[in-house]
């Protein structure tokens, strides 16, 4: 009997437990019935690069889909890289499935322009709405959310993870109808405005499957207690201001109404953080597996005090202040962390001002052997340190290093860093990301190349002295998806020998490098199926081809050229000439 | 080639006279710890290096060089020697880095409440987070370890540590307000100073006169 006898239902039910992409993708690739049944069949897609698909082709291909995850601006538009106006707009997407998937139940939206008139459509055409993911998205205000509410009558998920949303005036909140209950997981800590509390309690007491529930800033922390009383099912709260005049009374409340909740997980939030009301969520710590202290500016001991409480922690987010000391205290008592980022107090001082350097991540990849995933930044680093990091973690994915100031050396004998990120490569075999800093020169680039297989993301900044380090990374790394570079001394030739491999990959972004405009203009006319967009504020790149590009963002499409592109973004395609005159 | 990017030549002017200034400075060998703010244990015993980076304290304090200082690129060794020191006076901030996202630095910028701190006879300033702290105690514990490694006159001398002067011997803790008055501390409910305080003296006691009569229980 042969496989392609089987009746398509059969095969389409077999199909519904494949559910990963990639799976998904070969097996439509097997033969043509295989790629009809599956094509009808898949639920949900991922789109990295919001330009690198039409809407139209996207709904032609999978016409059945529920859930659209959809990426828009490059990742080096979190740190103000990309100017304001760039594109990635999500209204031809809304527009295009509020007719092509009427049905469509999730959307998650990450680093995109979402308007209000977006919000409005969906709220109105998608009937079965339920999820709504903005992470860090902007371009929309709270009349968005307000429709959203108003209409959404199933929604089960609203998250503005990290969104920049306009607070006009207008009491949102209470758009949700007395009828919605289904309220699974409601995230606002991006609110810059107070919510009405008194629709916000309505809420929490009528959605009874509320999980999920992460507070803005405004709600004051006088008012927690009562929120919690009503939602002792929550498994994740992000707390408002954590902070209030002293008084036990307040205190007690507080504590007594966290040691109710028996099954929190998760804690975010922190603002403004007293610690004299710390130990009240000192009930929870014990069940913990998520921390997240990013926002709570206080001092070492008082980490410790909490963190020495959490022995099940995971994931832990913090400031600096943990310091040295609180690193070592994590490392002691939290033999189950996986991810740890530690965020800079000061990033743009001069002098560190805490005493954080690199001995607390060596304390911590030696205590805890799940460790997996880091982000850290810190003000000094050695060869030793990572090449022990890098011995002591094999199991190493994520491997996110910031040495605040460029182009820092090894502060014990001054060499370039590149041993100790080579070691970093060599040792951990499964490293998908890695994110670069310090003093480095092309040997770093040498041994990414040569180890760095299973790499899929490279974050470079001030670092390499020739051509030959970009070509090591573009011709070793198999598996290298995005490659994001700035202020680095990489040009032309590197780029013009790998430009075949630009499109087995998602995107390139180089910034304040050395390559031509007339490199550029190569590149996008060899390769017809990359968008190669030079982004230059101050007037056309061709009017000065002997400068160097200031900004380039190279990325595969099937669509060709965007019809949204600003005045500041140039596409050196084939008919780059048409187009400048 | 001029180049509008964020990287100037080693050859630049402002370039070749900061690192010049920055080498004749040279605060401490190189790795050499720093006394941070906060870190009493960096502070132990580092006497020496307190004046040097005094020096260099108030020198960013009278913000000397501020143009487009940016990375420099193929530097000889030396200039990379100097650590931390290297990028002196208003470090312009070169876009994209430190990448830190706006959203948290939007968020931090409101919740820290960085005040410039000056102690009478001390060469150098330093820079406290008031929103840290709870109370005036904690505070004063914390100006008393950033200070400890200084006197004008002789390390040695208990009568001369700070927490002495604290007490309303030699110091007298005062702040200026948002309109611009000279106040002790102490005097208002601590979240009212946190918002008020532009910075803080620790004034000579023998010049705080007309303060009025300082009490710290």
């Amino acid at each position: 009997m042969s496989y392609s006898s089987l009746p398509e239902d059969v095969l389409e039910h077999v199909f519904s437990f494949v559910q990963s992409d990639k799976d998904r993708n070969v097996i439509s690739l097997v033969c043509k019935s295989w790629y009809e049944i599956e094509r009808w069949c898949r639920r949900r897609i991922f789109v990295g690069n919001c330009y690198a698909v039409s809407p139209r082709m996207a709904i032609r291909r999978f016409p059945e889909v529920r859930s659209v995850e959809l990426k828009g601006k490059p990742h080096f538009a979190d740190f103000n890289l990309v100017p304001e106006g760039w594109g990635g707009y999500v209204y031809p997407w809304i527009r295009a499935m509020a007719g092509g998937y009427p049905w469509l139940e999730e959307l998650k939206l990450k680093r995109m322009v979402v308007t209000d008139e977006s919000l409005e459509l969906i709220a109105k055409s998608l009937k079965n709405f339920k999820v709504l993911v903005l992470s860090s998205c902007e371009g929309f205000s709270t009349h968005g959310l307000a429709a959203i509410a108003a209409d959404c009558k199933n929604l089960k998920e609203l998250d503005l993870w990290e969104s920049d949303v306009e607070d006009p005036s207008g009491n949102w909140l209470s758009k949700f109808p007395d009828t919605c209950t289904s309220l699974v997981s409601l995230n606002i800590a991006c609110l810059g405005s107070e919510v009405s509390f008194s629709a916000l309690e309505r809420l929490v007491v009528r959605c009874p499957n509320l999980r999920t529930l992460r507070l803005n800033r405004a709600v004051p922390l006088e008012k927690l207690a009562h929120l919690l009383r009503q939602a002792p099912q929550l498994v994740e709260l992000g707390t408002g201001t954590y902070s209030a005049d002293l008084r036990p009374d307040i205190f007690s409340n507080l504590a007594g109404a966290f040691s109710g909740c028996k099954e929190l997980k998760s804690l975010s939030g922190f603002w403004d953080v007293v610690p004299a009301y710390l130990p009240a969520v000192y009930s929870v710590c014990s069940g913990l597996t998520t921390l997240n202290l990013s926002y709570a500016t206080i001092q070492s001991p008082d980490l410790i005090k909490l963190v020495s409480q959490c022995p099940k922690l995971q994931c832990l987010w913090v400031l600096d202040y943990i310091e040295d000391s609180g690193l070592e205290a994590l490392a002691a008592t939290c033999k189950d962390l996986r991810e740890l980022r530690v965020f800079p107090s000061e990033p743009f001082g001069d002098e560190p001002n805490v005493s954080l350097t690199e001995q607390g991540l060596v304390l911590v990849s030696e205590g805890c052997p799940k460790l997996e995933s880091v982000l850290y930044f810190c003000r000094r680093m050695s060869n030793d340190a990572l090449v022990t990091i890098a011995k002591n973690r094999p199991s190493m994915i994520r491997f996110r290093l910031c040495i605040i100031d460029p182009q820092t050396p090894d502060y014990l004998t001054l060499e370039p860093l590149d041993v100790g990120f080579g070691a970093i490569v060599q040792h951990c075999k499964d490293l998908r990301r890695l994110s670069l800093s310090g003093l480095l020169t092309d040997r770093v680039f040498e041994y990414i190349g040569t180890y760095a297989k299973k790499l899929e993301m490279l974050s470079v900044a001030f670092a390499g002295e020739s051509d030959l380090g970009l070509h090591h990374v573009l011709s070793g790394c198999d598996s290298l998806r995005k490659l994001e570079i700035m202020d680095c001394p990489f040009g032309d030739k590197a780029l013009l020998a790998n430009a075949a491999k630009l499109e087995t990959m998602r995107s390139l972004w180089m910034s304040s490098c050395s390559v031509s405009f007339e490199a550029c203009k190569l590149l996008g006319q060899k390769m017809p199926r990359l968008n190669v967009e030079v982004i230059d504020e101050s007037g056309p790149p061709d009017s000065r081809p002997e400068l160097p590009v200031k900004k380039l963002y190279i990325y595969r499409t099937v669509t060709g050229r965007r019809i949204d592109m600003p005045g500041f973004v140039w596409n050196v395609g084939e008919d780059s000439a048409l187009r400048l005159s | 080639m001029s180049q509008d990017t964020t990287v100037d030549s080693p050859e630049s002017s402002d370039g070749a006279s900061l690192m010049s200034f920055d080498t004749e400075l040279t605060l401490g060998l190189p790795g050499e710890s720093r006394s941070p703010a906060r870190a009493p244990a960096f502070a132990q015993g580092h006497k020496k290096n307190c004046t040097k980076r005094g020096f260099m304290e108030t020198v960013i304090d009278l913000n000397l060089g501020t143009s487009h200082i940016s990375m420099p690129r193929g530097q000889n060794s030396e200039s990379r020697v100097s650590g931390t020191g290297k990028y002196p006076a208003a470090k312009a901030q070169v876009t994209g880095w430190p990448p830190v996202r706006s959203f948290r630095k939007k968020t931090l910028e409101g919740s820290s409440k960085l005040v410039k701190v000056a102690v009478d006879g001390a060469p150098y300033l330093r820079k406290v987070d008031l929103q840290i702290y709870s109370s005036y105690q904690d505070l004063f514990r914390a100006l008393e370890e950033m200070f400890t490694c200084f006197t004008t006159r002789d390390y040695n001398m208990e009568e001369r540590k700070l927490t002495g002067a604290l007490n309303g011997r030699e110091y007298v803790p005062t702040y200026e307000d948002k309109d611009d008055d000279w106040m002790l501390l102490g005097d208002v409910p601590w979240k009212m100073f946190v918002e008020s305080c532009k910075r803080i003296r620790l004034m000579k006691s023998s010049e705080a006169v007309g303060l009025g009569k300082y009490k710290f229980s």
